[in-house]
């Protein structure tokens, strides 16, 4: 098992990055350092869809690099450069949210937003049953 | 307990309460009731603090259990995940080998004859821009449409135009200019622009492209902002060109390859000049569309940039 693991170490750590990211998107309290947590998510899965494309012996899929003809795949390269390009846009929007967030409650903190939140839903209604 | 009862009462008759505290005072007046009196107060308030104080310890020790709690259950979902995943890549087949089902018939295709059909000698530009253009086009899609809402969001209108109920947004202060960084850029600049459209036109030739070329191509213009301030640079891309340019370019990607589709579904060859490979100006259309998309990507990224920092273009 072991052997194999380190056979495909590249797609072992993509695994453990994107292991890595899920835990700081879950543990931090702070709203930036969610959004870092996706960008480790989000780099996982690109080392693991560009590795699964590699070809032992083949180089860049470039008619004029190549001398004898042997090529690494090139649709996950193309997949993956979708991917990165969607991976930026929704970086961006989760950062204009976060700003627009901090001018609300003037906070970073998600609990502290959550609290504020629920505590101007529940003042209404507190304040009737006294 | 009764004298604080009585005048504690919601009784809003002005006499009855004159003579609660009437009869109060004469009872102040004999000296071994009214200790207690007072005393029973203190007691009776301070315990209403324990009480309130008690439950406040239960109430943070509950928030500081719940807390506890789902910082162990995320780190356990994590880490059933990642054994998941990693019992699954010993699955997978062997890392590397050319008889790998992810290379079949479909790539082999692709290397084979991405030359005489697409005309590039890059063939992942091939892939992404000839044989897979929709799949770009449905990329550069969501690059527009994230600056669009990230216009709608950070966007701030001079105060005339200032929309009811949006807060005041942040403005950073432009930093004072820096001679340093502006001899910096004097060189800098030229050479990352210059390199950009390098990038850009040689996609179809080597490694780069499009999306490369145009994130280097917003990097320049970003300096250039950084660097000789905002007046500056609000001559070099305005919202109105920025609008212009980046709406035009999808336009022309989309209408191409819309083109591309008309005459491929109804049966009328196309023959775009595919050039000598390795030239320049080859591979028919894929260096406009190369154009086309770098100029999304560089006006997306300075964008971005400009309206985090000062909310408009």
């Amino acid at each position: 098992m072991w052997q194999e693991l380190w056979n495909d170490r590249v797609e072992v750590a993509a695994i453990i990055l994107f292991g890595i990211g899920l835990t700081t998107l879950l543990l931090n309290r702070n709203l930036i350092r969610k959004i870092i947590g996706f960008s480790f998510m989000d780099s996982a899965i690109f080392l693991f869809l560009a590795a699964e494309g590699y070809i032992a012996g083949g180089t860049a899929p470039i008619r004029t690099f190549s001398s004898d003809g042997t090529m690494v795949n090139p649709i996950p390269a193309g997949l993956v450069l979708t991917g990165i390009v969607v991976s930026v846009s929704v970086t961006a929007l989760m950062l204009a949210l976060t700003v627009r967030l901090y001018q609300r409650y003037h906070t970073l903190d998600f609990d502290e937003i959550c609290r504020l939140e629920r505590e101007k839903r529940q003042d209404p209604p507190g304040k009737e049953g006294f | 307990m009764a004298d604080l009862r009585r005048l504690f009462s919601l009784n809003s008759n002005d006499s009855s309460l004159d003579e609660a505290l009437k009869r109060d005072l004469e009872e102040d007046q004999h000296p071994e009731d009214s200790p207690l009196s007072a005393r029973e107060v203190s007691m009776h308030a301070s315990a209403i603090r324990r009480e309130e104080a008690s439950m406040q310890r239960r109430e943070e020790k509950a928030w500081v259990l719940s807390r506890r709690a789902y910082q162990v259950l995320s780190v356990l979902t994590a880490l059933i995940i990642i054994s998941v995943l990693l019992l699954n890549i010993l699955d997978l087949p062997l890392f590397g080998e050319a008889d790998n089902p992810t290379n079949n018939e479909v790539s082999a295709r692709y290397l084979e004859y991405g030359l005489e059909e697409g005309g590039a000698v890059n063939l992942v530009a091939d892939v992404i821009l000839d044989y897979r253009a929709f799949d770009t086009l449905g990329e550069s899609n969501v690059l527009f449409a994230a600056a669009c809402t990230v216009i709608l969001l950070l966007r701030r209108f001079s105060d005339a135009e200032q929309v009811h109920g949006m807060p005041e947004p942040l403005l950073l202060e432009e930093a004072p200019s820096d001679p340093l960084l502006m001899a910096a850029a004097r060189l800098l600049v030229p050479v990352l622009l210059l390199f950009g459209c390098c990038i850009i036109l040689n996609g179809h030739l080597g490694p780069g492209g499009g999306f490369a070329g145009g994130a280097v191509l917003g990097s320049g213009l970003i300096l250039y902002l950084n660097a000789f301030g905002d007046q500056r640079a609000s001559r070099v891309l305005t919202f109105r060109s920025f609008r212009i340019l980046s709406a035009s370019a999808l336009m022309f990607y989309a209408l191409s390859k819309a083109f591309s589709f008309f005459c491929g579904a109804n049966g009328i060859p196309l023959d775009l000049p595919l050039g000598t490979p390795g030239s320049i100006l080859s591979a028919g259309l894929i260096l406009p569309l190369n154009m086309a998309v770098g100029l999304v990507v560089c006006c997306t990224v300075y964008a971005f940039f400009t309206l985090f920092r000062k909310g408009e273009i």
